[in-house]
């Protein structure tokens, strides 16, 4: 990682932070019967396969249901910003009367999740939807949207960045915070 | 891999890179996926309005578009020559630079004279979609036939397609040769001599006139119609003898020790280049090439749209 990095999580923290938040899924969900969990492309996805993958294990018997959903085509930024490239949907259920938690790996503008819950709809109108994320970047939203179980709360500023690296065959696992030296400048 | 075009118009494949061709398809199997769902809309494109300008009929191409642009949000106007100003006497310039005075900003053009589209593109300012020009190309035909043989195949590379029928006035049989050379088939041809141009072998496309031994080369057969509309002269003696020398009918397809996949572009003539019972066997994909094209014109106009910039 670059000097200008700060590691919020490192491996074991967030064997612990992604323990606690199945522990509150749960909590609140018992065994899944009418829960789904939806990651949210490109990224959450990493996060998503994690959560349910330890869920699993904790509840051998539980029936949740898992699907990857890709935003691209309902975000409000489409010719306004960069490239979009759209990544695959896998969702093998409709989600109708469902309660369904969306998982991503950072809350920022918010903008992702409202496109998620945009897409989201064609697969049916769900019970009531939540929101699972592993960084919650305080103070940065554009929209209304606060979630539900967050696995840490950081104080950032827009020109900061934060990396998240969930599974890789090579290289350090954690989640870093990178401040742009412009600012300091 | 590229994540944009490396063109602002699709006037025809040969402007188009190989790769371009590989961003639509990736593209398109995407849309595939939204077109299978409960609801199969998106907002994408709900800020832009698109012209759908047909100077020539069409049945399958127009829904097709149009499906495609509703299905991505889009406003949509719709136009037929025989029922406006054209057959007043106004030019193409002036009839589509009067709908773009509406702020419409893409075009999809079908026109009977080839170069119509590239003749538009650099007049106007939206993006132009050509949706068949006279006898010269028909892009996004192409786009779909070779997608619904990788789909069916797993990959184009090395497969071999013979095209059969009236490649003369055909822009599909050009566009789809085009293409498939780009994507690495081997291409053939196969009609009667009046209607296989000189200029084929140059293309370095195989010229075969008896249909039986092209059937046995290949692995798929795109049948197309005969274009009695564009023929002035006569080219066979009547359609009888061409259904006997170059019609698809089951006989002939049993007498070959392989199966082979099946393709019209539509609409069929039943019993001239292909009986029903061939154009409704299980081999044939051409209901798969009609679900398909919706999903590659969403492709196409989408990654457009993209390259427009607000």
């Amino acid at each position: 990682m670059p000097e200008n990095s700060k590691l919020i999580f490192n491996k074991e923290l967030l064997a612990i932070t992604i323990d606690r938040l199945c522990y509150q899924l749960i909590e609140n969900h018992d065994n899944f019967k009418d829960t789904v969990l939806v990651g949210l492309q490109p990224r959450g996805i990493y996060l998503s396969q994690i959560v349910i993958e330890r869920l699993r294990q904790i509840q051998p018997d539980s029936q949740i249901r898992y699907g990857e959903l890709d935003v691209s085509f309902f975000r409000d930024d489409f010719r306004r910003r960069d490239l979009i490239v759209p990544s695959s949907t896998r969702m093998d259920f409709i989600v109708e009367g469902k309660n369904v938690i969306l998982v991503d790996d950072v809350l920022f503008t918010g903008r992702t999740i409202r496109a998620g819950m945009d897409a989201l709809l064609a697969f049916g109108r769900p019970e009531r939807v939540e929101l699972l994320v592993l960084i919650n970047r305080k103070f940065s939203r554009q929209l209304p949207i606060e979630p539900d179980y967050i696995g840490k709360s950081i104080d950032t500023i827009s020109t900061e960045k934060v990396k998240v690296e969930l599974k890789r065959p090579e290289g350090e696992i954690g989640v870093w915070l990178i401040s742009d030296e412009k600012f300091y400048e | 891999m590229n994540e944009q075009l490396s063109v602002q118009h699709l006037l025809g494949i040969k402007d188009l890179t190989k790769e371009d061709i590989e961003l639509i398809f990736q593209t398109a199997d995407n849309f595939k996926d939204v077109i299978n769902r409960p609801i199969k809309k998106v907002p994408s494109l709900r800020d832009i309005t698109i012209a759908n300008i047909f100077f020539e009929n069409s049945t399958r191409t127009k829904l097709s578009f149009e499906l495609a642009e509703r299905r991505l949000s889009a406003d949509v106007v719709n136009f037929a020559a025989s029922a406006s100003s054209v057959s007043k006497g106004e030019t193409l310039v002036d009839t589509v630079n009067n709908i773009l005075a509406m702020k419409v900003d893409m075009v999809v053009m079908r026109h009977p004279r080839p170069g119509a589209a590239l003749f538009l593109a650099r007049h106007i300012k939206a993006n132009v979609i050509n949706a068949g020009d006279g006898t010269h190309e028909h892009p996004t035909q192409a786009l779909l036939d070779a997608y619904s043989i990788r789909e069916k195949f797993g990959r184009v590379e090395g497969v071999k397609v013979v095209i059969v029928g009236d490649i003369l006035h055909s822009r599909v049989a050009l566009s789809n040769i085009l293409c498939l050379q780009k994507l690495g088939a081997e291409v053939m041809v196969c009609g009667p001599v009046t209607l296989i141009p000189k200029y084929m072998q140059s293309l370095g496309v195989k010229v075969e006139y008896n249909l039986k031994k092209a059937l046995a080369w290949c692995d798929v057969a795109n049948m197309l119609r005969i274009q009695l509309e564009r023929q002035d002269i006569r080219y066979f003696p009547t359609l009888r003898e061409y259904s006997m020398m170059y019609g698809l009918n089951r006989q002939l397809l049993d007498s070959l020790n392989k199966a082979i996949t099946i393709m019209h572009p539509g609409p069929i003539n039943r019993g001239v280049e292909i009986t029903s019972d061939v154009a409704d066997s299980e081999h044939s994909i051409i209901l798969n090439q009609v679900e398909n094209g919706v999903a590659i014109r969403m492709a196409v106009l989408f990654l457009l749209a993209q390259s427009r910039g607000i």
